[in-house]
């Protein structure tokens, strides 16, 4: 399978199942899509009155070779493999840890429903954070980097708890051979320098919530009472930012349908200094104001071209930064198993409640139907872990025929339950979006490739 | 190649037989928490 499309002056043939990327020529692009049905007579005569014949031919031979080579053209021959892999036993790598399940803003479009995802406000004790740690070690298997992030709500609301987690992983993992990767959510109010400490020291990275303008911001995350909240945070971000080197931390911003020129609050999250960003589409309900609605792609669509042209010409003037949604990593990124097995939600990745309940992610926390078990009893739904399992890309029927399949994973199986009622499904305008980052993100590697 | 630039040598075919190790970061834990950013990973087992 080929995907080839033109962005921003480039032409790029996308080789969907070696994951190889080609740029190339006007001649090429238009040979490509003949290659596998028309002889090279055919193509030559179907494309004579464009380009000379010898160009035609030249470029027929380049394809021919790229072909042989087993980098255009290549078929998707890894379902049996992914059969095979998924029967693996399951081990747990990651765990979410909902340490406060309540929160100091109010943000408007907060899936955890202001920090109580559809429950009690409560937080987590060091008892229930040490069995999570403890039930993480003990069914991990021979992985050694282990994940754990404090999340919420507001994870600062109980930020003595934090620390003792933290000190409990680091005398575990020694006794264990296993490292603990520790990460921090927060949205900045309760960020003083004990916290930055701490973080610097013990956190493998730290997401700090942002939306980008001013107004954008706190339209969406105002206090309980209604103010804002930018004016507070904004300055104790960037001390951490640098604090950090401008590494190991991402702003993070959330798009909602009142702010679909969002490329400006990413451009403004770069001009308040930080190097690390992320802005991502919000999940919400359709009848939810906030919502993006399939007429709002378009401009998504085209936001995400302005944005990489711009940060193109950043690059070029010296000003880089990095966009969360724009990486990709075309030498050195996942294995085949990775990239088809899915996020691994419900199966290496868990969410753990304040009261040690375990769910498939951070998104299923509340709805009942997805309670798999806890830290004591360990996991007992079984049946509702292999739904996970079998969860990949070839499971998904939309996601047989796309390009982006090997980059997504079959996207966010939260997000399709939460449409379609299913997570075998996927969520239509995420899937927009995401197709056109990923045509961002290899334009980005085209340009940078022509520096060289 | 004159009218065609290859911008990667490693082929997605050849990570079959080492791939699948599990030691790269998990998308959630990144930066994300609403999207499935898999293909933003990088490889631990190189």
């Amino acid at each position: 399978m080929v995907h080839q499309y033109k962005n921003n002056g480039y032409n790029i043939v996308l080789d969907v199942n070696s994951g190889a990327v080609h740029v190339v020529d006007d001649v090429a692009y238009d040979v490509i899509p003949l290659f596998e049905t028309s002889t090279k007579e055919e193509i030559i005569d179907s494309l004579k009155e464009r380009y000379l014949q010898a160009e035609i031919t030249e470029s027929y031979e380049e394809v021919k070779e790229l072909a042989e080579q087993g980098s255009l053209f290549t078929k998707d021959q890894y379902q049996g493999y992914m059969e095979q892999f998924q029967d693996r036993p399951t081990v747990v790598k990651a765990l979410c840890l909902h340490i406060a399940h309540d929160c100091n803003l109010a943000c408007r479009y907060c899936f955890a429903e202001e920090g109580e995802y559809h429950g009690r406000r409560a937080l987590m004790s060091f008892e229930v954070g040490k069995a999570a740690l403890d039930f993480l070690i003990a069914n991990s298997g021979s992985r050694r980097n282990l994940e754990v992030d404090f999340f919420g709500g507001e994870p600062l609301l109980n930020f003595d708890v934090v620390k003792r987690l933290v000190a409990y992983g680091r005398e575990q993992e020694k006794l264990h051979d296993k490292k603990f990767r520790f990460t921090l959510t927060t949205n900045g109010v309760l960020l003083d320098d004990e916290v930055m400490e701490f973080a610097n020291q013990e956190m493998a990275n730290v997401v700090l919530s942002i939306d980008g303008r001013k107004e954008v911001h706190d339209k969406m995350r105002p206090f309980r009472k209604g103010a804002g909240s930018y004016e507070l945070i904004v300055p104790k971000f960037q001390k951490l930012a640098e604090s950090r080197n401008q590494d190991r931390y991402y702003v993070r911003g959330t798009f909602t349908h009142h702010n679909l020129d969002f490329s400006k609050d990413v451009l403004h999250l770069a001009d308040l200094g930080f190097r690390q960003i992320s802005v991502e589409p919000v999940v919400a309900q359709p009848e939810d104001d906030y919502a993006l609605q399939e007429a709002d792609v378009p401009k998504l669509l085209e936001e995400y071209d302005t944005l990489a042209a711009e940060m193109l010409k950043r690059h070029r003037e010296g000003k880089d930064f990095n966009f969360f949604h724009f990486m990709i990593d075309l030498e050195g990124g996942p294995c085949v198993a990775k990239r088809l097995s899915g996020c691994g939600s419900g199966t290496e990745y868990l969410a753990v409640t304040p009261w040690g309940d375990f769910y498939p992610c951070h998104q299923f926390v509340g709805d009942e139907a997805f309670l798999m078990g806890n830290v004591t009893d360990g996991l007992q739904n079984k049946q509702l872990q292999n739904q996970f399992k079998r969860c990949n890309v070839y499971a998904k029927e939309k996601c047989r025929e796309c390009f982006a399949r090997f980059y997504c994973s079959g996207g966010c199986a939260a997000n399709s339950y939460h449409f379609h009622g299913s997570i075998t499904d996927a969520y239509d305008i995420g899937c927009e979006l995401q197709k056109k980052r990923i045509e961002c993100a290899i334009m980005l590697k085209a340009a940078l490739a022509e520096e060289e | 190649m004159k009218h065609v630039k290859t911008l990667n040598t490693k082929k997605l075919q050849n990570t079959v037989k080492k791939g699948g190790c599990g030691e790269c970061q998990t998308s959630c834990q990144s930066a994300c928490k609403t999207s499935c950013t898999v293909g933003n990973q990088s490889c631990e087992n190189k």
